[in-house]
């Protein structure tokens, strides 16, 4: 676990102690900003809202979170934009989310929720299921208008065209809306709207316990839906206290590793056939299929496993899944060597994406990059290595790094992680340990069906940690976890019930996304395609 | 009549009903929209690809513009933000055109009851067919569709369908 400082600090220092904190502390990774709603807390603090800063130290090991009580959030506090870009969306966010103002953000608008909204829905006082129909889409040119301006362009005197892309657009991977300005077929200026997919994941963790959550973590990252199970039961144990045994963890490792290729397979599938590519998509596609046959002979679901539980997962492995496995893995490996043969060297495929919308490695941590984006603009930093969990330090396996960070480099990244993933999975086969796979202690798991009908403590156990939950002690905490796009956070606020108060997830495609406008400038609409296919932007996770 | 046996009318004149003709074209070339929002478009690319293979029920010309497409597949959530792009691409679609919900969430909303989510697709466009699953598997859109094509047939060919309907977007 990262040693983890929080430090609580006044609204009148909140900028020039993060500024000191970037540029003398060497925090220069902004990961998340949240805020916090005390209004129904047993004790409240002094004031209604908090706003939760967590930072990154550029050795990548230690993380920083500063608290800073907010007044009054019609006033607000000092906007970080200008110190850390990434700041920009997330405060956006806590202003569209908690009605907390942010002075000086050159467009503080609401970005998850639409613009006909009225109040603050993670407000405590804000009724879970009191919906607002949107009866138009906003146009955006209150976005695109500044952005000219500062170009010093004009729509008639420069002869430009404003297309807009998405949100229903075949190569928008969902719901991401673009809107360009283009002179001829360069982009001169875009703008990104999202939010179309926000299902309130957030808001209903509020009302759910813990083990509840589980099936809506699996809908963050539906590529790799198990990895974000594992990613949330492991924050919380994290807070607990308590650790899986290894049969657990090595299922885990091998699960989460499994779905980073899953993840992988999809992203490179679809960005391959954005191209044109088609036959790469069959090929990278089908084994995926044969993964999700063994996932849904282990688990029970082909996309959404709900595996997970909060100290384990439901059941063992079956009899027989080594050979499954294995199979599954040589099934993938084919994919991904026959996809290469016809990829590597060939023209089209190089020329269409090296040097396209390259990310520097400074510019990268800026815009809060994390995961297999970050590492293509050559930056080493993978949570596996730099802060080992589950005995990952312990495999042999290669981090794999780009050099440029141009959309070649985000996609070669994934080729070669699969790879990696792989010789991970095939380790944790050979050394998978017996025993159990879910922690002893009856205030966290449930009993056995045996025990459930055989006798009153077994049946009392389970309708107590099925009516209230596991209890969390009292207390706040950031877990991260390697996910297949980056860093996948959660920052859960128990009050000692089995219900947490607040969860807020570090989804790695929002910070992704909140940089697309900004580095298919210059380039083309197809160029554009593509960066949008290799950033790997999932909705589910970037709206929650 | 069965007209796969076309070949062996030579020059001869075949006689049937309009309404078969115009049934046999329909049910055997339906050209799909996917409105994909989330999860279970993932689980439509899968029924797109060649194992599931949707183009052995002629369901395969994937059209990305409505003013193509005669059968508006719904796959994943859609928010109350979404719901008037959803009206507008249901609007460009011509006559006669049918709607699939494709999973819990397109069809009631799902798990999702909150202040995001629109219950259900119903409540913007008339639906249907409805998908259960979270999300589906393949191989239950592919009977939606195959629902749709048994649908088709027993309906009037030549009326406007859902006139009745009246969306809570619409009259804006």
């Amino acid at each position: 676990m990262t040693s983890d400082t929080m430090i609580l600090i006044k609204s009148s220092e909140l900028f020039e102690t993060l500024k000191k904190a970037k540029e003398e502390l060497d925090y220069t990774l902004l990961l998340d900003i949240t805020a916090i709603d005390n209004l129904h807390k047993s004790h409240p603090p002094f004031t209604r809202f908090e706003l939760v800063y967590i930072l990154r130290h550029s050795n990548f090991k230690d993380t920083l979170i500063y608290k800073v009580p907010v007044e009054d959030p019609e006033i607000g506090v000092e906007s970080i934009s200008p110190v850390f870009t990434s700041a920009d969306w997330a405060e956006r966010e806590i202003y569209d989310q908690y009605g907390i103002h942010f002075k000086n953000h050159k467009m503080l608008k609401r970005v998850l929720n639409h613009e006909e909204f009225v109040g603050h829905p993670l407000r405590k006082d804000y009724e879970i299921t009191k919906g607002q129909y949107c009866t138009v889409s906003q146009d955006l040119m209150d976005e695109m208008k500044p952005l000219l301006n500062e170009r010093d362009l004009d729509m008639n005197k420069d002869d430009l065209m404003i297309v807009n892309l998405g949100p229903s657009h075949p190569a928008s991977h969902g719901t991401i809306r673009t809107l360009a300005a283009l002179d001829g077929e360069t982009i001169v200026a875009a703008a990104a709207e999202v939010g179309y997919l926000h299902r309130g994941f957030e808001k209903s963790c509020e009302n759910h316990n813990y083990n509840q959550i589980i099936p809506y973590t699996d809908r963050l990252n539906y590529c790799s839906a198990l990895m974000n199970n594992i990613a949330f039961a492991k924050t919380v144990e994290e807070m607990l206290d308590i650790t899986v045994p290894d049969r657990g963890i090595f299922i885990r490792i091998i699960l989460a590793e499994l779905s980073r290729v899953i993840d992988h397979l999809v992203c490179l599938a679809a960005g391959l056939l954005d191209m044109g590519g088609q036959t790469n998509y069959w090929y990278l596609f089908n084994p995926r299929n044969d993964a999700y046959d063994f996932l849904s002979k282990l688990t029970g679901a082909r996309l959404t496993n709900s595996y997970m539980r909060i100290g384990g997962m439901t059941h063992d492995l079956y009899d027989g899944w080594q050979s499954d496995l294995e199979d599954v893995l040589v099934k993938i490996d084919f994919g991904i060597t026959e996809s290469l043969k016809m990829i590597l060297h060939n023209r089209i495929y190089n020329d269409r994406i090296q040097d396209v919308s390259p990310v520097s490695a400074v510019q990268a941590i800026d815009y809060g990059f994390t995961g297999p984006n970050l590492r293509a603009s050559g930056v080493a930093y993978d949570l596996r290595f730099s802060d080992p969990y589950y005995y990952y330090d312990t495999f042999d396996f290669n981090m794999v790094v780009g050099s440029v960070g141009d959309t070649y480099d985000r996609m070669m990244v994934r080729f070669e992680e699969m790879n990696e993933s792989i010789k991970i999975i095939k380790q944790a086969i050979k050394r998978m340990p017996g025993g159990d796979i879910n922690v002893a202690d009856k205030r966290i798991t449930m009993p056995s069906k045996e025990c459930v009908y055989g006798g009153i403590e077994g049946m009392m156990n389970q309708f107590k940690l099925v009516i209230d939950g596991v209890k969390v002690p009292e207390g706040e905490h950031y877990g991260a976890f390697e996910a297949a796009n980056g860093e996948l956070g959660f920052y859960i606020v128990s009050d000692g019930s089995g219900t947490p108060y607040k969860v807020k997830v570090r989804p790695p495609s929002f910070y992704h996304m909140a940089a697309y406008p900004k580095i298919i400038e210059n380039y083309q609409v197809a160029d554009a395609i593509m960066t949008l296919g290799s950033l790997n932007i999932i909705a589910g996770e970037m709206d929650r | 009549m069965d007209l796969s046996n076309t070949h062996l009318l030579d020059e001869a004149v075949v006689t049937t009903k309009l309404d078969a003709v115009v049934t046999w074209g329909r049910e055997a070339s339906l050209w799909p929209f996917v409105f994909g929002t989330a999860c279970c478009a993932i689980e439509f690319m899968a029924t797109a690809a060649s194992r599931y293979d949707i183009s052995r029920f002629g369901a395969e010309v994937l059209r990305f513009s409505p003013r193509h497409a005669d059968l508006l597949i719904v796959a994943g959530t859609v928010s109350y933000k979404q719901a008037p792009i959803l009206k507008q691409i249901w609007d460009q679609m011509p006559e006669p055109k049918w709607c699939v919900a494709v999973g819990a969430c397109a069809s009631t909303g799902g798990f999702y009851d909150n202040y995001t989510t629109l219950q259900g697709i119903d409540e913007i466009v008339p639906v249907d067919v409805y998908v259960a699953g979270c999300p589906p598997r393949p191989e239950a859109i592919l009977d939606a569709v195959m629902d749709i094509q048994r649908q088709l047939k027993r309906e009037p060919k030549f009326e406007l369908r859902n006139t009745e309907f009246k969306g809570k977007l619409d009259d804006i």
